[in-house]
């Protein structure tokens, strides 16, 4: 039963991270990037991470790419590669590196997997991943706010018109 | 109360050179012209005033002629290991006497300085450094300890080199106080070994513990450990083969060289073998190769003396021979006889240097005798205290120099008895009359006559040095008294409780004809004189030929080291800045640096500026490390 | 029942898409954006490995790894468009600057 929905699920995101890869238009990359994330929070859902999958869909799909594709309008024609390629042998060297990657990646998570014991009551639902972040991982849920506040700062000092710089 | 003074004044005498070192060193240039001597001269005599003092206060402790050594502890110097210095010093009939004589006649140098510098540009400078000698060469003699001696010793050589350089901006001067420097530190170094065999071998460097230690050390080790000091003594104290340094000293001012050759420095050899005379009555080799070395010098330095040109080079040979007979007398077991002559020899070379310095002053720095003479007639008062000096120098009775000698002279001949050997006898007879010959020369080449350039127009020294001449002229004529027999020979008597004797002693050995012996030395002396007058009269130099030449070039030794020392060092030293430091200690250097280059240039073909590429190597190491695991796995 | 090697496998193929778009693009954008999916990868990976170990740490990293990846796109975007500004191209082979 659950293969039904995880074949079409992987073949999804499998598909959209090559088009990630290929595409030759940064939005087409975009959107793209959204069929994968969607996939995702599908194959989240089946895993029993409900809360996760919502947070996938609401955050990713939600706010990081629709962040890329204000960018991407802002800059618009010129958001992609250049005319001429300057590393010829690029290409080559990283298919064949990533090649032998993917297979050691495969022979070590192959080895690392396991059968799935039956999930307890409750698992991966808001509170239970409440209930871990508020007592084991509150300073590390202390420092993530922190860090999101050092993001918008940097965020706002990066995107600020250098001094004197004419509007255009 | 005796007691408290010997332990206030004897360092006390210490600090006031001290005090008047820092006063014109570090004020100098803010003091009127006229105070830096002043203040040298009332500091060297607050010295001698303080020495007298503790000399009086230990005649009163010390029963009778009995000798006692009271060490005077000041605090803890150095310890390190096994090795603790205490800095202490010490106060013995042996170090009264050298203290009274450096601060007597280092005073009256002083006081003379006051005239002779007066015209020097920065007296200052010049009165710091000859307060500092007289400290350093207090210290030498009061040491406690052979490590404080040392630091004494080397602070002598320092300021030797400063003196003698004191005119720094003339090459010669320069040039000479760098060799009394260096051949200061040859013989140093020997002794410093000889310090370091005595405290590996004793444990020790206190100079009591040592003399009570000197019976438990081996036969060799005794002998060696002399010998080391001996050859920091002969560099010290300019005996052959390190005697070089010495006739080049004249470069300095003429009362540097009077504080060097009677006061200070070249005295510190002799003393320091009657310090140890333990160490070297009882290791009777070591006291033959001093008594030989002595003799040599002495016979080679008078002959020298013989004929050279400049006044002062002809003293500078005569120290250099006195002190031959200074070690002839340690050589042949009789320190308290070297001593006397120590005593003697700093009153008469003092006034003959201050006489020569009078002279120099008069004659606008004309020191070559063969521009001088007729001078007697304008210089009056130095022409007499140059001949009583003389007098005394070629052991004519009564001066002070015929007692001292006359009684090294006995002792040598009782040591012919004992070992046969009876060269450092004949030497030093011969010396005598030799001594006599070239002292007579450099009287009437300096003094009698028609004057070399008329145009000259000497004028006699002001008082100030007059009266320090005057001062030494008496104790040329009276100072044998000190340890003539008629007198009752204090000096000998206060010493020989300390300096010892002989195992077998003078009784056990056959007496030497004394009576005999002492026309010997006066026939020698008065021939000598009478050679000297017949062959110089008028001012005449005699033609010697080959053997002129010979002495002239002062036995070609100076010539035999320039070849064979100083011209190859000179080019060592010339292939070492030139092509050894270019080539091989900067080409090392260099090469390193552009072997590096050339790395960095070949490194730096790896920094592309591509972040792909940089992701790329990151990928490909990630993919051999896994690998890597794999394969271990 | 779908076993968890098929979910890692998925994550590992997931990843190396993500690590050759990093290698062979160049837009600045594109390269982002697969940096994004080789974080969703690992998530994945995560995911798997809590519901396996029935350990609900892995869920709280994924959720610390939003965080992080938000700040990282919010940051990184505002860079881009900086270099925008001063290069007129969002080409990384064009900063090459620091070369040696």
């Amino acid at each position: 039963m659950e293969w039904v929905v995880f074949i079409p699920a992987a073949a999804l995101a499998l598909a959209g991270g090559v088009g990630v890869v290929a595409a030759r238009q940064p939005v087409h990359s975009a959107i793209a990037l959204l069929v994968v994330l969607a996939a995702l929070a599908v194959t989240y859902l089946l895993l029993a991470a409900q809360f996760i999958a919502v947070l996938q869909v609401i955050i990713y799909a939600g706010a990081i790419v629709v962040l890329f594709l204000f960018v991407i309008m802002l800059l618009h024609a010129r958001s992609g590669e250049g005319p001429v390629p300057k590393l010829p042998r690029q290409r080559g060297t990283a298919a064949v590196a990533a090649a032998l990657y993917l297979a050691a990646l495969l022979v070590a998570v192959l080895a690392a997997s396991g059968p799935f014991p039956p999930a307890p009551e409750g698992f991966g639902e808001a509170r239970q991943i409440g209930a871990a972040l508020f007592a084991g991982f509150l300073l590390p849920f202390q420092l993530a706010a922190i860090i999101l506040l050092v993001g918008i700062v940097a965020a706002v000092i990066l995107g600020r018109r250098p001094e004197g710089e004419e509007e255009r | 109360m005796d007691d408290v003074v010997i332990r206030v004044g004897w360092p006390l005498m210490l600090v006031w050179p001290l005090l008047g070192w820092l006063a014109n060193g570090l004020l100098g240039g803010r003091l009127p012209r006229t105070a830096s001597g002043v203040i040298a001269s009332a500091s060297a005599g607050a010295s001698f005033a303080t020495a007298l003092l503790v000399a009086s206060a230990y005649r009163a402790v010390a029963a009778a002629d009995a000798a006692v050594s009271l060490p005077i502890p000041l605090f803890d110097w150095l310890g390190a290991g096994r090795l603790t210095v205490e800095a202490s010093l010490l106060v013995d009939p042996l170090a009264l006497v050298m203290a009274l004589v450096v601060g007597g006649v280092g005073f009256l140098i002083h006081v003379y300085s006051i005239g002779y510098m007066a015209d020097d540009p920065h007296p200052s400078r010049y009165f710091a450094y000859l307060n500092l000698f007289v400290f350093a060469m207090l210290l030498l003699v009061s040491a406690g300890n052979l490590l404080l001696l040392f630091v004494g010793w080397e602070l002598v050589g320092l300021c030797s080199y400063l003196l003698i350089g004191y005119w720094f901006d003339r090459p010669a001067a320069a040039a000479a106080g760098r060799k009394a420097f260096v051949v200061n530190r040859i013989g140093d170094a020997a002794f410093l070994l000889g310090v370091f065999l005595l405290f590996v071998t004793l444990g020790t460097l206190d100079i009591l513990e040592i003399r009570e230690g000197v019976a438990t050390l081996s036969k060799e080790e005794r002998l060696l450990a002399a010998l080391l000091l001996f050859a920091g003594a002969t560099g010290k104290s300019a005996q052959l083969p390190l005697h070089i340094w010495l006739p080049d000293a004249m470069e300095g001012p003429t009362p540097v060289s009077a504080l060097i050759h009677a006061a200070t420095m070249v005295t510190a050899g002799v003393f320091m073998i009657a310090r140890l005379d333990r160490l070297y009555l009882a290791a009777p080799e070591a006291l033959m190769v001093v008594a030989t070395v002595g003799a040599l010098t002495a016979f080679f330095a008078a002959t020298v003396a013989l004929r050279q040109h400049d006044l002062k080079r002809v003293l500078a040979y005569s120290t250099i021979s006195q002190l031959g007979y200074m070690f002839v007398g340690m050589g042949v077991a009789a320190p308290s006889a070297g001593i006397f002559h120590l005593v003697t020899h700093a009153f008469f070379k003092a006034l003959l240097f201050l006489a020569a310095g009078s002279v120099m002053h008069a004659m606008h720095g004309v020191i070559d005798m063969r521009r001088l003479g007729g001078l007697a007639r304008p210089l009056r008062q130095t022409a007499g205290g140059f001949t009583i000096g003389a007098l005394a120098l070629a052991g004519v009775p009564p001066f002070a120099g015929f007692f001292s000698k006359d009684l090294i002279l006995e002792h040598a001949f009782a040591f012919g008895i004992r070992t046969g050997n009876y060269l450092p006898y004949a030497l030093g007879l011969v010396t005598a009359a030799v001594t006599a010959v070239y002292i007579t020369r450099a009287v009437l080449l300096t003094f009698s006559g028609p004057p070399a350039e008329p145009g000259a127009h000497p004028h006699e020294a002001p008082p100030v040095m007059r009266w320090p001449m005057a001062a030494l002229a008496i104790l040329s004529v009276a100072g044998g008294l000190l340890g003539a027999s008629v007198a009752g020979a204090p000096l000998l008597r206060f010493l020989d409780g300390l300096l010892g004797v002989v195992e077998s002693g003078p009784e056990a050995a056959p007496h030497p004809p004394a009576g005999l012996l002492r026309w010997l030395s006066v026939a020698a002396a008065l021939a000598g004189v009478l050679v000297g007058w017949r062959a110089h009269r008028g001012r005449r130099e005699p033609v010697l030929g080959r053997v002129g030449v010979f002495l002239e070039q002062r036995w070609y030794i100076d010539a035999l080291y320039d070849r064979a020392i100083v011209g190859p060092g000179h080019t060592l030293a010339r292939w070492l800045a030139g092509p050894f430091d270019l080539g091989v200690i900067d080409g090392a250097v260099n090469l390193v640096g552009r072997g590096l280059g050339a790395l960095g240039g070949q490194a730096r073909r790896l920094q592309t500026g591509y972040a792909r590429q940089y992701a790329l190597g990151v990928l490909i190491g990630t993919v051999l490390i896994l690998g890597y695991w794999m394969l271990r796995w | 029942m779908v076993p968890s090697s098929a979910y890692l496998a998925l994550s590992a193929a997931l990843f190396t898409l993500g690590a050759v778009g990093v290698l062979v693009r160049r837009s600045a954008l594109i390269i982002f954006m697969s940096v994004e999916l080789m974080l969703n990868s690992v998530n994945l990976a995560f995911v798997t490995f809590a519901r396996m170990h029935r350990s609900i740490e892995g869920q709280v990293v994924v959720f610390f790894v939003l965080v992080v990846a938000a700040v990282e796109v919010v940051v990184g975007l505002a860079l881009i468009v900086d270099i925008f500004r001063s290069r007129e191209s969002v080409d990384i082979d064009d900063v090459d600057l620091l070369r040696g």
